[in-house]
Protein backbone atom coordinates (compact mmCIF):
# COMPACT_ATOMS: atom_id res chain seq x y z
CA UNK A 1 0.00 0.00 0.00
CA UNK A 2 1.15 3.51 -0.75
CA UNK A 3 1.44 6.20 1.88
CA UNK A 4 -1.34 8.39 0.47
CA UNK A 5 -4.91 7.10 0.74
CA UNK A 6 -6.52 5.59 -2.35
CA UNK A 7 -9.29 8.17 -2.48
CA UNK A 8 -6.70 10.95 -2.84
CA UNK A 9 -5.48 9.51 -6.16
CA UNK A 10 -6.71 10.48 -9.60
CA UNK A 11 -7.14 8.36 -12.70
CA UNK A 12 -3.53 8.46 -13.98
CA UNK A 13 -2.07 7.69 -10.53
CA UNK A 14 -4.52 4.86 -9.91
CA UNK A 15 -3.70 3.42 -13.32
CA UNK A 16 -0.02 3.35 -12.33
CA UNK A 17 -0.78 1.85 -8.90
CA UNK A 18 -2.90 -0.87 -10.51
CA UNK A 19 -0.25 -1.56 -13.15
CA UNK A 20 2.43 -1.88 -10.47
CA UNK A 21 0.09 -4.24 -8.57
CA UNK A 22 0.33 -2.10 -5.45
CA UNK A 23 -3.45 -2.26 -5.25
CA UNK A 24 -6.08 -4.51 -6.81
CA UNK A 25 -9.18 -3.27 -8.54
CA UNK A 26 -11.37 -5.16 -6.03
CA UNK A 27 -9.62 -3.52 -3.09
CA UNK A 28 -9.93 -0.11 -4.74
CA UNK A 29 -13.60 -0.54 -5.67
CA UNK A 30 -14.47 -1.69 -2.14
CA UNK A 31 -12.74 1.31 -0.57
CA UNK A 32 -14.44 3.78 -2.92
CA UNK A 33 -17.90 2.21 -2.41
CA UNK A 34 -17.43 2.57 1.37
CA UNK A 35 -16.41 6.18 0.96
CA UNK A 36 -19.40 6.98 -1.29
CA UNK A 37 -21.71 5.44 1.30
CA UNK A 38 -20.04 7.24 4.21
CA UNK A 39 -20.69 10.57 2.49
CA UNK A 40 -24.15 9.81 1.13
CA UNK A 41 -25.43 12.98 2.82
CA UNK A 42 -23.90 15.04 -0.02
CA UNK A 43 -26.60 13.57 -2.26
CA UNK A 44 -24.27 12.68 -5.13
CA UNK A 45 -25.25 9.03 -5.77
CA UNK A 46 -28.73 8.02 -6.93
CA UNK A 47 -28.06 4.28 -7.07
CA UNK A 48 -25.31 1.75 -6.34
CA UNK A 49 -25.02 -2.02 -6.83
CA UNK A 50 -22.14 -3.24 -4.69
CA UNK A 51 -22.13 -6.82 -6.00
CA UNK A 52 -22.09 -5.76 -9.65
CA UNK A 53 -19.31 -3.25 -8.97
CA UNK A 54 -17.17 -5.89 -7.27
CA UNK A 55 -17.85 -8.37 -10.09
CA UNK A 56 -16.66 -5.76 -12.60
CA UNK A 57 -13.56 -5.17 -10.45
CA UNK A 58 -12.80 -8.90 -10.30
CA UNK A 59 -13.06 -9.05 -14.09
CA UNK A 60 -10.65 -6.10 -14.33
CA UNK A 61 -8.15 -7.85 -12.06
CA UNK A 62 -8.43 -11.02 -14.15
CA UNK A 63 -7.90 -9.02 -17.34
CA UNK A 64 -4.79 -7.43 -15.86
CA UNK A 65 -3.48 -10.85 -14.78
CA UNK A 66 -3.86 -12.03 -18.38
CA UNK A 67 -1.86 -9.05 -19.65
CA UNK A 68 -4.78 -7.37 -21.45
CA UNK A 69 -5.12 -4.24 -19.32
CA UNK A 70 -5.54 -0.71 -20.73
CA UNK A 71 -4.59 2.52 -18.91
CA UNK A 72 -8.12 2.54 -17.45
CA UNK A 73 -8.61 -1.12 -16.54
CA UNK A 74 -9.73 -1.37 -12.93
CA UNK A 75 -10.11 2.39 -12.47
CA UNK A 76 -13.40 3.16 -10.70
CA UNK A 77 -15.68 5.83 -12.16
CA UNK A 78 -19.30 6.89 -11.76
CA UNK A 79 -21.82 7.99 -14.35
CA UNK A 80 -24.23 10.86 -14.54
CA UNK A 81 -27.68 9.29 -14.46
CA UNK A 82 -28.47 10.74 -17.87
CA UNK A 83 -26.61 7.83 -19.51
CA UNK A 84 -28.61 4.63 -19.73
CA UNK A 85 -26.91 1.57 -18.28
CA UNK A 86 -28.00 -2.00 -19.01
CA UNK A 87 -30.06 -3.16 -16.04
CA UNK A 88 -29.22 -6.83 -16.58
CA UNK A 89 -25.51 -6.03 -15.98
CA UNK A 90 -25.84 -3.83 -12.90
CA UNK A 91 -29.12 -3.28 -11.12
CA UNK A 92 -28.88 0.47 -11.57
CA UNK A 93 -32.01 2.24 -12.83
CA UNK A 94 -31.59 4.97 -15.46
CA UNK A 95 -33.69 7.90 -14.26
CA UNK A 96 -32.43 11.21 -15.74
CA UNK A 97 -33.16 12.62 -12.28
CA UNK A 98 -36.87 12.43 -13.08
CA UNK A 99 -39.90 10.97 -11.38
CA UNK A 100 -40.94 10.03 -14.92
CA UNK A 101 -38.22 7.35 -15.01
CA UNK A 102 -38.15 6.03 -11.43
CA UNK A 103 -36.90 2.45 -11.59
CA UNK A 104 -36.45 2.50 -15.39
CA UNK A 105 -34.56 -0.60 -16.50
CA UNK A 106 -32.57 0.10 -19.63
CA UNK A 107 -32.17 -2.85 -22.01
CA UNK A 108 -28.81 -1.48 -23.27
CA UNK A 109 -25.76 0.62 -22.42
CA UNK A 110 -25.12 4.10 -23.82
CA UNK A 111 -22.16 4.06 -26.24
CA UNK A 112 -20.06 6.19 -23.85
CA UNK A 113 -20.72 3.67 -21.06
CA UNK A 114 -20.06 0.67 -23.31
CA UNK A 115 -16.71 2.15 -24.41
CA UNK A 116 -15.59 2.86 -20.85
CA UNK A 117 -16.65 -0.66 -19.86
CA UNK A 118 -14.63 -2.05 -22.77
CA UNK A 119 -11.59 -0.12 -21.52
CA UNK A 120 -12.12 -1.81 -18.15
CA UNK A 121 -13.41 0.97 -15.91
CA UNK A 122 -15.47 -0.12 -12.92
CA UNK A 123 -18.85 1.56 -12.31
CA UNK A 124 -19.36 2.73 -8.71
CA UNK A 125 -22.71 4.52 -8.99
CA UNK A 126 -25.17 6.50 -11.04
CA UNK A 127 -24.92 10.16 -10.09
CA UNK A 128 -27.53 12.77 -9.32
CA UNK A 129 -28.33 15.51 -11.86
CA UNK A 130 -30.96 18.06 -12.73
CA UNK A 131 -34.11 16.48 -14.18
CA UNK A 132 -33.39 15.66 -17.86
CA UNK A 133 -30.19 17.75 -17.43
CA UNK A 134 -32.24 20.96 -17.23
CA UNK A 135 -30.77 23.24 -14.61
CA UNK A 136 -27.70 25.05 -13.34
CA UNK A 137 -27.78 24.12 -9.65
CA UNK A 138 -28.89 20.49 -9.37
CA UNK A 139 -31.95 21.79 -7.49
CA UNK A 140 -34.20 20.41 -10.23
CA UNK A 141 -33.45 16.76 -9.41
CA UNK A 142 -36.70 14.96 -8.58
CA UNK A 143 -34.86 12.99 -5.88
CA UNK A 144 -32.71 15.32 -3.81
CA UNK A 145 -30.50 18.34 -4.17
CA UNK A 146 -26.72 17.82 -4.20
CA UNK A 147 -24.65 19.76 -1.66
CA UNK A 148 -21.43 21.51 -2.61
CA UNK A 149 -18.65 19.78 -0.64
CA UNK A 150 -16.85 23.13 -0.16
CA UNK A 151 -19.88 24.55 1.65
CA UNK A 152 -22.94 22.39 2.20
CA UNK A 153 -25.24 25.39 2.19
CA UNK A 154 -24.32 26.04 -1.45
CA UNK A 155 -25.27 24.39 -4.75
CA UNK A 156 -22.74 22.31 -6.73
CA UNK A 157 -23.88 23.77 -10.05
CA UNK A 158 -25.66 21.78 -12.70
CA UNK A 159 -26.81 19.90 -14.43
CA UNK A 160 -23.88 17.51 -13.79
CA UNK A 161 -23.88 18.54 -10.11
CA UNK A 162 -23.62 15.02 -8.69
CA UNK A 163 -20.60 14.30 -10.90
CA UNK A 164 -18.80 17.53 -9.94
CA UNK A 165 -19.50 17.20 -6.21
CA UNK A 166 -18.48 13.52 -6.11
CA UNK A 167 -15.16 14.24 -7.86
CA UNK A 168 -14.48 17.32 -5.69
CA UNK A 169 -15.20 15.40 -2.47
CA UNK A 170 -12.87 12.61 -3.65
CA UNK A 171 -15.75 10.11 -3.53
CA UNK A 172 -14.93 9.00 -7.08
CA UNK A 173 -11.70 9.51 -9.05
CA UNK A 174 -13.64 10.71 -12.09
CA UNK A 175 -17.14 10.85 -13.52
CA UNK A 176 -18.97 11.26 -16.78
CA UNK A 177 -21.06 14.37 -17.38
CA UNK A 178 -23.03 15.97 -20.17
CA UNK A 179 -23.09 19.56 -21.30
CA UNK A 180 -25.93 21.15 -23.29
CA UNK A 181 -25.44 24.79 -22.28
CA UNK A 182 -22.66 24.52 -19.70
CA UNK A 183 -23.62 21.47 -17.62
CA UNK A 184 -20.05 20.13 -17.40
CA UNK A 185 -18.12 23.41 -17.25
CA UNK A 186 -20.27 25.29 -14.73
CA UNK A 187 -20.45 22.57 -12.01
CA UNK A 188 -16.74 21.89 -12.59
CA UNK A 189 -16.12 25.57 -11.85
CA UNK A 190 -18.43 25.63 -8.80
CA UNK A 191 -16.81 22.52 -7.28
CA UNK A 192 -13.17 23.09 -8.27
CA UNK A 193 -12.71 20.16 -10.65
CA UNK A 194 -11.57 19.89 -14.28
CA UNK A 195 -14.19 19.15 -16.94
CA UNK A 196 -14.23 19.24 -20.72
CA UNK A 197 -17.12 19.42 -23.16
CA UNK A 198 -15.69 18.26 -26.47
CA UNK A 199 -16.70 19.47 -29.92
CA UNK A 200 -20.26 18.50 -30.81
CA UNK A 201 -20.11 15.05 -32.39
CA UNK A 202 -16.93 13.81 -30.65
CA UNK A 203 -18.79 11.63 -28.12
CA UNK A 204 -21.76 9.56 -29.20
CA UNK A 205 -25.18 10.66 -28.00
CA UNK A 206 -26.54 7.12 -28.32
CA UNK A 207 -28.04 6.19 -24.95
CA UNK A 208 -27.76 9.68 -23.50
CA UNK A 209 -31.31 10.53 -22.48
CA UNK A 210 -32.00 13.35 -24.93
CA UNK A 211 -32.53 16.96 -23.89
CA UNK A 212 -31.52 19.13 -26.88
CA UNK A 213 -30.08 16.98 -29.62
CA UNK A 214 -28.15 19.66 -31.52
CA UNK A 215 -26.36 20.75 -28.32
CA UNK A 216 -25.97 17.69 -26.04
CA UNK A 217 -22.38 16.45 -25.64
CA UNK A 218 -20.80 14.03 -23.15
CA UNK A 219 -17.46 14.62 -21.49
CA UNK A 220 -15.32 13.66 -18.50
CA UNK A 221 -15.04 15.41 -15.14
CA UNK A 222 -11.96 14.65 -13.09
CA UNK A 223 -9.21 16.15 -10.94
CA UNK A 224 -6.84 17.12 -13.72
CA UNK A 225 -6.60 17.73 -17.45
CA UNK A 226 -4.50 14.59 -17.69
CA UNK A 227 -7.24 12.45 -16.13
CA UNK A 228 -9.80 14.03 -18.47
CA UNK A 229 -7.57 13.28 -21.47
CA UNK A 230 -7.31 9.60 -20.53
CA UNK A 231 -11.08 9.27 -20.12
CA UNK A 232 -12.00 11.28 -23.21
CA UNK A 233 -9.82 9.08 -25.42
CA UNK A 234 -11.82 6.04 -24.28
CA UNK A 235 -15.28 7.69 -24.34
CA UNK A 236 -15.11 9.35 -27.74
CA UNK A 237 -15.04 8.26 -31.37
CA UNK A 238 -17.34 7.72 -34.31
CA UNK A 239 -20.54 5.80 -33.64
CA UNK A 240 -22.85 4.86 -36.49
CA UNK A 241 -25.75 4.76 -34.00
CA UNK A 242 -25.58 8.55 -33.58
CA UNK A 243 -26.63 10.33 -36.79
CA UNK A 244 -24.55 13.41 -35.88
CA UNK A 245 -21.43 11.56 -34.70
CA UNK A 246 -18.30 13.11 -36.26
CA UNK A 247 -16.64 10.74 -38.75
CA UNK A 248 -12.98 10.76 -37.79
CA UNK A 249 -10.39 8.25 -36.58
CA UNK A 250 -9.99 7.50 -32.83
CA UNK A 251 -8.04 10.21 -31.01
CA UNK A 252 -5.32 9.87 -28.38
CA UNK A 253 -6.02 13.01 -26.38
CA UNK A 254 -3.38 12.12 -23.81
CA UNK A 255 -0.65 12.12 -26.47
CA UNK A 256 -2.06 15.39 -27.88
CA UNK A 257 -1.98 16.90 -24.39
CA UNK A 258 1.69 15.93 -23.94
CA UNK A 259 2.92 16.96 -27.39
CA UNK A 260 5.18 20.01 -26.95
CA UNK A 261 4.45 23.22 -28.83
CA UNK A 262 6.96 24.37 -31.40
CA UNK A 263 9.44 26.72 -29.71
CA UNK A 264 8.39 25.68 -26.22
CA UNK A 265 10.86 25.34 -23.37
CA UNK A 266 10.48 23.68 -19.97
CA UNK A 267 9.85 27.06 -18.36
CA UNK A 268 7.64 28.35 -21.19
CA UNK A 269 5.54 25.40 -22.42
CA UNK A 270 2.89 27.75 -23.86
CA UNK A 271 5.37 29.83 -25.88
CA UNK A 272 3.60 31.41 -28.83
CA UNK A 273 0.05 30.52 -27.71
CA UNK A 274 -2.32 33.44 -28.36
CA UNK A 275 -5.16 33.57 -25.83
CA UNK A 276 -8.13 35.72 -26.84
CA UNK A 277 -10.10 37.57 -24.17
CA UNK A 278 -13.58 38.54 -25.40
CA UNK A 279 -14.40 41.87 -23.82
CA UNK A 280 -18.02 40.71 -23.40
CA UNK A 281 -16.76 38.00 -20.99
CA UNK A 282 -15.56 40.69 -18.56
CA UNK A 283 -18.66 42.89 -18.10
CA UNK A 284 -19.29 45.21 -15.16
CA UNK A 285 -21.67 42.58 -13.74
CA UNK A 286 -18.87 40.01 -13.38
CA UNK A 287 -18.26 39.40 -9.66
CA UNK A 288 -14.97 40.95 -8.51
CA UNK A 289 -13.78 37.74 -6.80
CA UNK A 290 -14.35 35.71 -9.96
CA UNK A 291 -12.62 38.30 -12.14
CA UNK A 292 -9.69 38.40 -9.70
CA UNK A 293 -9.15 34.64 -9.86
CA UNK A 294 -9.54 34.56 -13.64
CA UNK A 295 -7.09 37.46 -14.17
CA UNK A 296 -4.63 35.72 -11.83
CA UNK A 297 -4.85 32.54 -13.89
CA UNK A 298 -4.32 34.53 -17.09
CA UNK A 299 -1.13 36.09 -15.61
CA UNK A 300 0.06 32.57 -14.85
CA UNK A 301 -0.59 31.52 -18.46
CA UNK A 302 1.42 34.56 -19.62
CA UNK A 303 4.33 33.47 -17.43
CA UNK A 304 4.14 30.10 -19.17
CA UNK A 305 4.70 31.81 -22.53
CA UNK A 306 1.18 32.64 -23.72
CA UNK A 307 0.23 36.10 -24.95
CA UNK A 308 -3.13 37.74 -24.32
CA UNK A 309 -5.06 39.45 -27.11
CA UNK A 310 -8.34 41.35 -27.03
CA UNK A 311 -11.16 39.87 -29.10
CA UNK A 312 -14.92 40.35 -29.25
CA UNK A 313 -17.97 38.10 -29.18
CA UNK A 314 -20.56 40.82 -29.72
CA UNK A 315 -23.59 38.53 -29.43
CA UNK A 316 -22.70 37.04 -26.03
CA UNK A 317 -25.80 38.48 -24.30
CA UNK A 318 -28.07 37.41 -27.13
CA UNK A 319 -26.88 33.83 -26.67
CA UNK A 320 -29.24 33.63 -23.66
CA UNK A 321 -32.53 34.02 -25.57
CA UNK A 322 -31.10 32.12 -28.56
CA UNK A 323 -30.21 29.13 -26.37
CA UNK A 324 -33.40 29.28 -24.33
CA UNK A 325 -35.43 29.14 -27.57
CA UNK A 326 -33.48 26.38 -29.33
CA UNK A 327 -32.89 24.05 -26.37
CA UNK A 328 -36.54 24.04 -25.18
CA UNK A 329 -37.74 23.62 -28.78
CA UNK A 330 -35.66 20.47 -29.13
CA UNK A 331 -36.58 19.35 -25.59
CA UNK A 332 -40.32 19.68 -26.20
CA UNK A 333 -39.90 17.40 -29.19
CA UNK A 334 -37.59 14.88 -27.48
CA UNK A 335 -39.76 14.65 -24.37
CA UNK A 336 -42.84 13.86 -26.44
CA UNK A 337 -41.87 10.20 -26.04
CA UNK A 338 -42.89 10.25 -22.38
CA UNK A 339 -46.55 9.42 -22.81
CA UNK A 340 -47.08 6.68 -20.23
CA UNK A 341 -47.26 3.93 -22.86
CA UNK A 342 -43.91 2.30 -23.60
CA UNK A 343 -41.90 3.14 -20.50
CA UNK A 344 -41.88 5.37 -17.46
CA UNK A 345 -44.57 6.74 -15.23
CA UNK A 346 -48.30 6.44 -15.98
CA UNK A 347 -50.96 8.28 -13.97
CA UNK A 348 -53.06 6.01 -11.77
CA UNK A 349 -56.37 7.78 -12.54
CA UNK A 350 -57.41 8.98 -15.99
CA UNK A 351 -60.30 9.07 -18.44
CA UNK A 352 -59.51 8.68 -22.13
CA UNK A 353 -56.14 8.42 -23.90
CA UNK A 354 -55.64 12.20 -24.13
CA UNK A 355 -56.39 12.54 -20.44
CA UNK A 356 -53.90 9.77 -19.69
CA UNK A 357 -51.16 11.64 -21.59
CA UNK A 358 -51.89 14.93 -19.85
CA UNK A 359 -52.10 13.53 -16.32
CA UNK A 360 -49.09 11.26 -16.80
CA UNK A 361 -46.93 14.15 -17.98
CA UNK A 362 -48.29 16.52 -15.32
CA UNK A 363 -47.32 14.04 -12.60
CA UNK A 364 -44.04 12.80 -14.06
CA UNK A 365 -42.32 16.09 -14.98
CA UNK A 366 -41.07 18.70 -12.53
CA UNK A 367 -41.67 22.46 -12.84
CA UNK A 368 -38.52 23.36 -14.82
CA UNK A 369 -39.08 20.58 -17.36
CA UNK A 370 -42.71 21.70 -17.79
CA UNK A 371 -41.58 25.30 -18.30
CA UNK A 372 -39.16 24.30 -21.04
CA UNK A 373 -41.72 22.05 -22.73
CA UNK A 374 -44.14 24.99 -22.72
CA UNK A 375 -41.54 27.40 -24.17
CA UNK A 376 -40.53 24.86 -26.81
CA UNK A 377 -44.09 24.03 -27.81
CA UNK A 378 -44.92 27.72 -28.10
CA UNK A 379 -41.93 28.74 -30.25
CA UNK A 380 -42.51 25.82 -32.62
CA UNK A 381 -46.24 26.48 -32.94
CA UNK A 382 -47.95 27.92 -36.01
CA UNK A 383 -47.43 31.65 -36.35
CA UNK A 384 -44.43 31.89 -34.02
CA UNK A 385 -41.95 29.49 -35.65
CA UNK A 386 -40.27 32.09 -37.91
CA UNK A 387 -40.18 34.91 -35.36
CA UNK A 388 -38.67 32.80 -32.60
CA UNK A 389 -37.22 29.46 -33.69
CA UNK A 390 -35.85 30.37 -37.14
CA UNK A 391 -34.62 33.77 -35.92
CA UNK A 392 -32.77 32.02 -33.06
CA UNK A 393 -31.14 29.57 -35.48
CA UNK A 394 -29.99 32.47 -37.69
CA UNK A 395 -28.49 34.20 -34.69
CA UNK A 396 -26.82 30.93 -33.81
CA UNK A 397 -25.04 31.05 -37.18
CA UNK A 398 -23.91 34.63 -36.44
CA UNK A 399 -22.59 33.54 -33.02
CA UNK A 400 -20.63 30.69 -34.64
CA UNK A 401 -19.24 33.15 -37.24
CA UNK A 402 -18.18 35.54 -34.46
CA UNK A 403 -16.04 32.75 -32.98
CA UNK A 404 -14.37 32.10 -36.35
CA UNK A 405 -13.52 35.80 -36.58
CA UNK A 406 -11.90 35.58 -33.10
CA UNK A 407 -9.88 32.50 -34.04
CA UNK A 408 -8.17 34.53 -36.78
CA UNK A 409 -6.52 36.52 -33.98
CA UNK A 410 -6.06 33.85 -31.29
CA UNK A 411 -5.63 30.10 -30.76
CA UNK A 412 -7.71 29.70 -27.62
CA UNK A 413 -10.38 31.89 -26.01
CA UNK A 414 -10.40 32.36 -22.23
CA UNK A 415 -12.71 33.88 -19.66
CA UNK A 416 -14.82 33.06 -16.63
CA UNK A 417 -17.17 30.06 -16.61
CA UNK A 418 -19.88 31.77 -14.57
CA UNK A 419 -20.42 35.35 -13.33
CA UNK A 420 -20.28 34.33 -9.63
CA UNK A 421 -19.13 31.51 -7.35
CA UNK A 422 -21.69 28.86 -6.32
CA UNK A 423 -24.79 30.42 -4.78
CA UNK A 424 -26.75 29.25 -1.75
CA UNK A 425 -29.34 26.50 -2.06
CA UNK A 426 -32.75 28.09 -2.64
CA UNK A 427 -31.22 31.54 -3.10
CA UNK A 428 -32.76 32.06 -6.53
CA UNK A 429 -36.20 31.77 -4.96
CA UNK A 430 -37.66 29.79 -7.82
CA UNK A 431 -37.01 32.55 -10.36
CA UNK A 432 -35.92 30.55 -13.41
CA UNK A 433 -34.78 33.65 -15.29
CA UNK A 434 -31.97 34.32 -12.79
CA UNK A 435 -30.48 30.90 -13.45
CA UNK A 436 -30.81 31.37 -17.22
CA UNK A 437 -28.92 34.69 -17.08
CA UNK A 438 -26.06 33.08 -15.11
CA UNK A 439 -25.40 30.73 -18.06
CA UNK A 440 -24.16 33.65 -20.19
CA UNK A 441 -20.49 32.60 -20.56
CA UNK A 442 -21.05 28.91 -21.32
CA UNK A 443 -23.89 29.25 -23.84
CA UNK A 444 -21.95 30.78 -26.79
CA UNK A 445 -19.57 27.80 -27.19
CA UNK A 446 -22.49 25.37 -26.81
CA UNK A 447 -24.47 27.07 -29.55
CA UNK A 448 -21.46 27.03 -31.87
CA UNK A 449 -20.65 23.39 -30.96
CA UNK A 450 -17.11 24.30 -29.89
CA UNK A 451 -15.06 22.46 -27.23
CA UNK A 452 -14.86 24.13 -23.81
CA UNK A 453 -13.00 23.28 -20.64
CA UNK A 454 -13.13 24.48 -17.06
CA UNK A 455 -9.92 24.37 -15.06
CA UNK A 456 -9.66 25.27 -11.34
CA UNK A 457 -8.18 28.79 -11.05
CA UNK A 458 -8.24 29.42 -7.32
CA UNK A 459 -10.98 30.62 -5.05
CA UNK A 460 -13.25 33.61 -4.67
CA UNK A 461 -15.48 34.81 -1.84
CA UNK A 462 -16.10 32.38 1.06
CA UNK A 463 -13.29 30.14 -0.22
CA UNK A 464 -15.48 28.88 -3.06
CA UNK A 465 -13.73 27.57 -6.20
CA UNK A 466 -13.52 29.57 -9.43
CA UNK A 467 -12.94 27.99 -12.83
CA UNK A 468 -11.17 29.43 -15.86
CA UNK A 469 -12.96 28.62 -19.10
CA UNK A 470 -10.92 27.78 -22.19
CA UNK A 471 -12.68 27.52 -25.55
CA UNK A 472 -10.99 26.07 -28.62
CA UNK A 473 -11.82 25.85 -32.29
CA UNK A 474 -13.56 22.73 -33.63
CA UNK A 475 -11.78 19.47 -32.72
CA UNK A 476 -9.04 21.26 -30.78
CA UNK A 477 -9.60 19.37 -27.54
CA UNK A 478 -5.89 18.48 -27.58
CA UNK A 479 -4.88 22.14 -27.49
CA UNK A 480 -7.28 22.87 -24.61
CA UNK A 481 -5.99 19.91 -22.63
CA UNK A 482 -2.38 20.86 -23.38
CA UNK A 483 -2.98 24.40 -22.12
CA UNK A 484 -4.81 23.22 -18.99
CA UNK A 485 -2.14 20.60 -18.30
CA UNK A 486 0.65 23.18 -18.55
CA UNK A 487 -1.32 25.38 -16.13
CA UNK A 488 -1.76 22.48 -13.70
CA UNK A 489 1.95 21.61 -13.85
CA UNK A 490 2.65 25.15 -12.62
CA UNK A 491 -0.21 25.58 -10.12
CA UNK A 492 -1.85 23.51 -7.39
CA UNK A 493 -5.44 24.81 -7.44
CA UNK A 494 -6.64 21.45 -8.77
CA UNK A 495 -5.00 19.64 -5.86
CA UNK A 496 -6.85 21.46 -3.08
CA UNK A 497 -9.59 19.40 -1.45
CA UNK A 498 -12.63 20.35 0.61
CA UNK A 499 -12.67 19.24 4.25
CA UNK A 500 -15.56 16.79 4.58
CA UNK B 1 -46.75 40.83 -27.76
CA UNK B 2 -47.85 39.73 -24.29
CA UNK B 3 -48.96 36.17 -23.56
CA UNK B 4 -52.39 35.61 -22.04
CA UNK B 5 -53.87 32.86 -19.87
CA UNK B 6 -55.70 31.64 -22.98
CA UNK B 7 -52.33 31.21 -24.74
CA UNK B 8 -50.92 29.28 -21.76
CA UNK B 9 -53.92 26.99 -21.73
CA UNK B 10 -53.65 26.39 -25.49
CA UNK B 11 -49.90 25.65 -25.33
CA UNK B 12 -50.40 23.28 -22.38
CA UNK B 13 -52.99 21.41 -24.43
CA UNK B 14 -50.61 21.16 -27.42
CA UNK B 15 -47.85 19.95 -25.06
CA UNK B 16 -50.21 17.39 -23.47
CA UNK B 17 -49.67 18.81 -19.99
CA UNK B 18 -52.46 19.18 -17.47
CA UNK B 19 -51.86 22.41 -15.54
CA UNK B 20 -53.98 23.61 -12.62
CA UNK B 21 -55.18 27.21 -12.77
CA UNK B 22 -52.59 28.16 -10.14
CA UNK B 23 -49.85 26.55 -12.25
CA UNK B 24 -51.12 28.36 -15.32
CA UNK B 25 -50.94 31.71 -13.53
CA UNK B 26 -47.35 31.07 -12.36
CA UNK B 27 -46.40 29.87 -15.83
CA UNK B 28 -47.86 33.01 -17.40
CA UNK B 29 -45.78 35.24 -15.13
CA UNK B 30 -42.55 33.28 -15.69
CA UNK B 31 -42.97 32.97 -19.44
CA UNK B 32 -43.79 36.68 -19.62
CA UNK B 33 -40.47 37.57 -17.96
CA UNK B 34 -38.63 35.22 -20.27
CA UNK B 35 -40.18 36.53 -23.47
CA UNK B 36 -39.22 40.09 -22.51
CA UNK B 37 -35.62 38.96 -23.06
CA UNK B 38 -36.50 37.01 -26.18
CA UNK B 39 -37.95 40.09 -27.85
CA UNK B 40 -34.40 41.53 -28.06
CA UNK B 41 -33.64 38.93 -30.74
CA UNK B 42 -36.11 40.61 -33.08
CA UNK B 43 -33.99 43.77 -33.23
CA UNK B 44 -31.15 41.98 -35.07
CA UNK B 45 -31.19 42.10 -38.85
CA UNK B 46 -30.73 38.48 -39.95
CA UNK B 47 -31.76 38.86 -43.57
CA UNK B 48 -29.71 36.56 -45.75
CA UNK B 49 -28.32 34.54 -42.81
CA UNK B 50 -28.71 30.78 -43.10
CA UNK B 51 -30.09 29.13 -39.92
CA UNK B 52 -27.53 26.88 -38.16
CA UNK B 53 -29.56 23.80 -37.30
CA UNK B 54 -26.59 21.56 -36.50
CA UNK B 55 -23.34 23.10 -35.28
CA UNK B 56 -20.70 21.36 -37.38
CA UNK B 57 -22.32 22.70 -40.53
CA UNK B 58 -20.83 26.07 -39.51
CA UNK B 59 -17.46 24.87 -40.83
CA UNK B 60 -18.02 21.75 -42.93
CA UNK B 61 -20.57 20.14 -45.20
CA UNK B 62 -22.76 17.84 -43.11
CA UNK B 63 -24.62 15.16 -45.00
CA UNK B 64 -27.23 12.86 -43.56
CA UNK B 65 -25.75 9.42 -43.26
CA UNK B 66 -27.77 6.39 -44.29
CA UNK B 67 -26.89 3.05 -42.81
CA UNK B 68 -26.82 -0.17 -44.74
CA UNK B 69 -30.24 -1.83 -44.72
CA UNK B 70 -29.53 -4.95 -42.70
CA UNK B 71 -30.62 -6.48 -39.40
CA UNK B 72 -28.49 -5.17 -36.54
CA UNK B 73 -30.67 -5.73 -33.48
CA UNK B 74 -32.08 -8.94 -32.12
CA UNK B 75 -35.58 -9.17 -30.67
CA UNK B 76 -35.61 -8.83 -26.90
CA UNK B 77 -39.22 -8.03 -26.15
CA UNK B 78 -39.06 -8.95 -22.45
CA UNK B 79 -36.17 -6.57 -21.74
CA UNK B 80 -37.65 -3.84 -23.92
CA UNK B 81 -41.03 -4.04 -22.16
CA UNK B 82 -39.63 -4.44 -18.65
CA UNK B 83 -40.39 -0.81 -17.79
CA UNK B 84 -43.73 -0.49 -19.59
CA UNK B 85 -46.64 0.61 -17.36
CA UNK B 86 -49.15 -1.89 -18.80
CA UNK B 87 -48.38 -4.91 -20.97
CA UNK B 88 -50.39 -8.00 -21.88
CA UNK B 89 -49.27 -10.83 -24.12
CA UNK B 90 -46.31 -8.77 -25.34
CA UNK B 91 -48.55 -5.83 -26.30
CA UNK B 92 -48.64 -2.34 -24.81
CA UNK B 93 -52.02 -1.51 -23.27
CA UNK B 94 -53.68 1.90 -23.68
CA UNK B 95 -57.21 3.12 -22.91
CA UNK B 96 -59.82 2.22 -25.51
CA UNK B 97 -59.58 4.61 -28.48
CA UNK B 98 -62.28 3.13 -30.76
CA UNK B 99 -65.86 2.36 -29.75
Amino acid sequence: MSAIPLFAMGVATLGAELAAKRVSSVELAGAMLDRLQAHASLGTALSMDREATLAQARAADARRASGQATALTGVPVAHKDIFVTRFATSRLPSTAGSKMLIGYQSPFDATVIARLNEAGTVTLAKLNCDEFAMGSANENSAFSPVLNPWDRSRVPGGSSGGSAAAVAARLVPAATGTDTGGSIRQPASFCGVTGIKPTYGVCSRYGMIAFASSLDQAGPMARSAEDCALLLSAMSGFDERDATSAERPPQNFHAQMLAPREGATAARPLQGLRIGLPKEFFPAALAADVEGAVRGALRELEKLGASLVDVSLPRTELSIPVYYIIAPAEASSNLGRFDGVKFGHRAAQYGDLLDMYKKTRAEGFGPEVKRRIMIGTYVLSHGYYDAYYVQAQKLRRMIADDFQACFKACDVIAGPVAPTVAWKLGEQGGDPLRAYLADIFTLPASLAGLPGLSVPAGSGAHGMPVGLQLIGNYFEEGRLLHTAHAFQQATDFHLTEPVL
Amino acid sequence: MALTLTDVSRIAHLARLELSSAEQATMLEQLGGFFDIVERMGAVDTRGVEPLYTPLSAVQAVALRLREDRVTETDDRAANQASAPAVEGGLFLVPKVLE
